[in-house]
């Protein structure tokens, strides 16, 4: 059997899998030391089963590291070493990081000489005295995590790598996060995914170190694994180092639970909350990734995320008329003392989908007085604001198969323009906790060949040959991995025939059952 | 004279981006670099054509190598090495330098060197828009030698390209050595006279993305349509209002080549038009029909933001406001249009004006 979980930024939920059968679920409010929440859920889900149940892997997707980032709580003091000399100068590490974040984690930034060019020559070889110079500041600065950062280290690790073994043999009690390791090209962008997960160590143990301290508490012996964004596990020691890969992860075990509990796997899933719907793109049942540069907690980041629309709509928008308004504020988790249907004096769009027949929570009563004609134009105009955003979302222009997801999914009618179908399976609210349960073992690899010396069949077989060594090195079970994405993307303007190369391959996890 | 200070840098760059039609590269690293340099040396000062003395040496300076690497190897001040260099050659002193390219990222690179120099930049380049290749300015076009010209990288190294038998030997050659430089240097060209910049430079571009880029910025805070500021400010036309359907990307020679494909919305209901691009958006049909050509420009805005969309982040479900722009003058003689004009692109058709009436930018 299978655990998951899911801590949210409200509800804690857990669910129980046997195979691909859910045996059991529960939800509780999240708690601000993690634990007790995921104690409650767990213990409520495990209360109805059996007693003899064994239980094979828990895997556990948090919102913790990312709201830890946002509040700018429990950050580590961290340095950020870039190899680049002579080049990139005029741009120090952490250059157009807000003042707030970059002073909670210390500034230390340094840089000396080496890097690579685009086709893997070396711009300066690497000044191993003044990285020993730059770590005894960093130790005597009080520092405990080293983001290390090289130009074209997705190209070729190598400085990165000499850099991180010369910081472990001087200050091993140092966190050493690697560029390469956290992001793709664009030099800030990747160094920036690297300071942020080596910010994030500290807390990350600290997240790690709850739950294990829950499963304990209620005798749950087995192996921990923790949710990637890209719909992919980590064991725990793995998460601990690289933090930074659980943010956003919510969502991604969302539609990865809506794929898995529909069946459908190329479609578009709408969570739809209390406050907010999230919109997203399945693609051979994985969250489609995000093409553009992403903005975590205020700073440039280029890693690999989600590609989700979100739009402030949910069950607890708060509807006004003259002139017709829905959100973008919401009663949140007070809809139940607030909304109509339940008693409260805040009409909300879960009301209004009450009073248009459509949806049967509270007590109808509470809204009989409601105007008909404000009825139809706000149910037509959540249906219109839907169907924008799926539209956005999409791929191509055929109809699609549209999952529902999400208490609010009684706002949303049964036909949607551009939907082939809307499916609304069962258990759907807790669709992101079946996500994390069900997750598998991913790996990607990004590289840039240059097609003079190597043909193009032989750069992407060597691609994908590291992807699938990545999956098996993760935890995954070789037998069952498989390929799921290969983008090649010529680089313009470089006339030797540059190419990046990118596999993303997945497996099952290669579970112990001896 | 007006000073470029750091406020005015995400204008500026909104509107290059928009003059960058589809292309120019990415802007964020070239904005970053000039923050920087303005936060260390202070404004720098912009002079009109008009304004410079007539003894003025004027320096054109940019950027060259694949988009790609500058993203990684970030640029420092090669260009002003470069600026050196070519002073050392010719024995001149620059008293201002020129941008090579309005569109997108080298239209902020000029600020570099004359910020480490303390000389003013010229409101004005050599395009008035983005174009892929060295010998597409209309300086050279109109007979100002393009050599001596110098390339630096952040390396140290030099390299001077003495004489060429024409701009294109000098964009091989240019090409040939950036490459070996790992692909983001910067080239600084012997100095223009006044007269020189007078004649053959596109002028007031510099202040048009100043302009532009407020209008989008004043539209959007005040919950305005956008594309109306733009084409109130730049005198064009609204070619299609649509949401893409289809991007087809195909590679070769070192371009992004493709196509996108717009299915029309609101009054462009039914009709289709197609874009199509080699790193800049070049030719624009609406049914089968051209109704726009290069040089004039045709520029893909976000309907709702006014944000300029590139080519690289085109992709299926955008909603798009596509704007013609009339080409400058400059451009569209038989010597420009020889240079940059449909055939110089490898296309089978000869250039069509877009608005044969209204010519004159303001």
């Amino acid at each position: 059997m299978i655990i998951g979980v899911d801590v949210g930024g409200t509800n804690t939920d857990a669910v129980f899998m046997d195979g691909s059968t859910l045996v059991g679920a529960a939800k509780r409010p999240t708690t601000a030391d993690v634990t007790s929440g995921i104690r409650d859920a767990l213990g409520e889900a495990l209360h109805h089963l059996p007693r003899d149940r064994r239980v094979d892997a828990v895997m556990v997707g948090t919102t913790h590291l990312t709201n830890a980032l946002l509040e700018r709580r429990r950050l580590s003091p961290t340095a950020v070493l870039r190899l680049a000399l002579p080049a990139t100068e005029s741009l120090p590490p952490l250059v157009d990081w807000p003042a707030e974040l970059r002073d909670a984690t210390g500034a230390h930034t340094f840089m000396v000489r080496g890097g690579h060019e685009y086709d893997g020559r070396e711009i300066s070889p690497l000044d191993g005295a003044a990285i020993r110079r730059a770590i005894g500041r960093i130790r005597s600065e009080g520092v405990r995590a080293v983001a290390v950062s090289g130009v074209f280290s997705p190209v070729n690790p190598r400085h990165e790598n000499e850099a991180a073994a010369i910081i472990r043999q001087e200050a091993p009690e140092l966190r050493v996060s690697l560029s390469h390791e956290n992001g793709r090209m664009g030099l800030l962008q990747r160094e920036n995914a690297a300071a942020l997960n080596a910010c994030l160590g500290d807390v990350a143990e600290l997240s790690v170190w709850s739950i294990r301290d829950a499963l304990a508490s209620l005798e749950i012996d087995a192996p921990l694994y923790i949710s990637q964004n890209d719909g992919t596990l980590m064991d725990a020691e793995f998460a601990a180092r690289f933090p930074v890969l659980t943010i956003s992860s919510g969502p991604t075990n969302s539609m990865r639970g809506a794929a898995f509990l529909s069946g459908v796997r190329d479609g578009i899933v709408a969570d739809v909350g209390g406050t907010s719907t999230d919109v997203g793109a399945l693609v051979k049942g994985f969250p489609r990734e995000a093409a553009v540069e992403i903005e975590i907690a205020g700073v440039r980041t280029n890693f690999r995320m989600p590609d989700m629309l979100s739009i402030p709509l949910g069950g607890g928008s708060v509807v006004r008329s003259e002139p017709l308004r829905i959100g973008p504020d919401s009663t949140g988790y007070r809809l139940r003392e607030e909304a109509m249907v339940f008693g409260g004096g805040t009409l909300t769009a879960t009301d209004v989908a009450v009073a248009a027949g459509r949806a049967r929570v509270g007590d109808r009563r509470g809204v009989e007085d409601l105007d008909s004609p404000l009825v139809d134009r706000v149910m037509a105009e959540i249906q219109a604001r839907v169907e924008t955003a799926l539209d956005r979302v999409k791929t191509s222009a055929h109809d699609v198969p549209v999952i529902l997801v999400g208490g609010g999914n009684i706002l949303i009618g049964d036909s949607l323009a551009g939907a082939s179908e809307v499916l609304r399976p069962p258990h759907g609210d807790v669709a992101n906790a079946i996500g994390a349960a069900i997750a598998q073992v991913g790996g990607q690899v990004e590289r840039v060949y240059s097609l003079d010396g190597t043909d193009r069949k032989q750069a992407v077989a060597d691609c994908r040959t590291a992807a699938v060594d990545k999956v098996v090195a993760a935890g995954g079970d070789a037998s069952s991995v498989e390929v799921v994405e290969i983008d090649e993307i010529p680089l313009t303007y470089v006339p030797s025939n540059a190419t990046l190369v990118r596999v993303k391959a997945v497996g099952n996890l290669a579970l112990n059952r001896t | 004279m007006w000073l470029i200070t750091e406020d005015l840098l995400e204008p500026i760059a909104t509107g290059a981006a928009i003059l960058g039609t589809g292309g120019g590269g990415n802007p964020y690293i070239g904005r970053l670099r000039a923050r920087e340099v303005i936060r260390q040396h202070g404004p720098v000062p912009v002079l009109a054509p008009e304004e410079l003395s007539d003894d003025a040496r004027v320096v054109c300076v940019g950027g060259i190598g694949a988009p790609t690497v500058g993203i990684e190897k970030l640029r420092d001040r090669q260009s002003y090495d470069a600026l050196r260099a070519i002073e050392e050659c010719t024995g001149e002193k620059a008293t201002a330098m020129i941008s090579n390219e309005i569109g997108g990222s080298n239209s902020l690179e000029p600020l570099i060197p004359a910020a480490f120099a303390g000389l003013p930049v010229v409101d004005a380049d050599g395009m008035g828009r983005a174009f892929p290749e060295f010998q597409m300015k209309t300086y050279f076009v109109y007979g100002v030698p393009c050599c001596p010209m110098a390339l630096a990288d952040e390396k140290g190294n030099i390299a001077i390209i003495r004489d060429v038998v024409s701009p294109l030997w000098a964009e091989r050659l240019a090409r040939a050595v950036t490459v070996q430089m790992g692909c983001a240097a910067c080239y600084a060209v012997a100095p223009m006279s006044a007269e020189q910049v007078r004649r053959t430079a596109i002028p007031h571009t510099l202040s048009l993305a100043r302009r532009l880029g407020e209008a989008v910025e004043k539209a959007r805070s005040r919950g305005m349509d956008p594309t109306e500021a733009v084409l109130a400010t730049c005198p064009g036309v609204v070619l299609f209002i649509g949401k893409v359907v289809d991007v087809e990307r195909r590679t070769g020679a070192g371009f992004a080549r493709g196509a996108v494909s717009i299915d029309g919305l609101d009054e462009h209901r039914g009709e289709r038009m197609s874009i199509e691009f080699q790193n800049e958006n070049l030719i624009a049909r609406r049914d089968g029909d051209i109704v726009c050509t290069v040089p004039d420009l045709i520029c893909a805005v976000a309907t709702e933001s006014g944000e300029p969309i590139t080519t690289e982040v085109m992709r299926y479900g955008l909603r798009v406001t596509v704007l013609g722009f009339p080409a400058p003058d400059l451009w569209t003689t038989p010597a420009g249009l020889a240079v940059v004009g449909p055939r110089a692109f490898g296309y089978e058709l000869d250039y069509s004006p877009l608005l044969p009436a209204s010519r004159n930018p303001p």
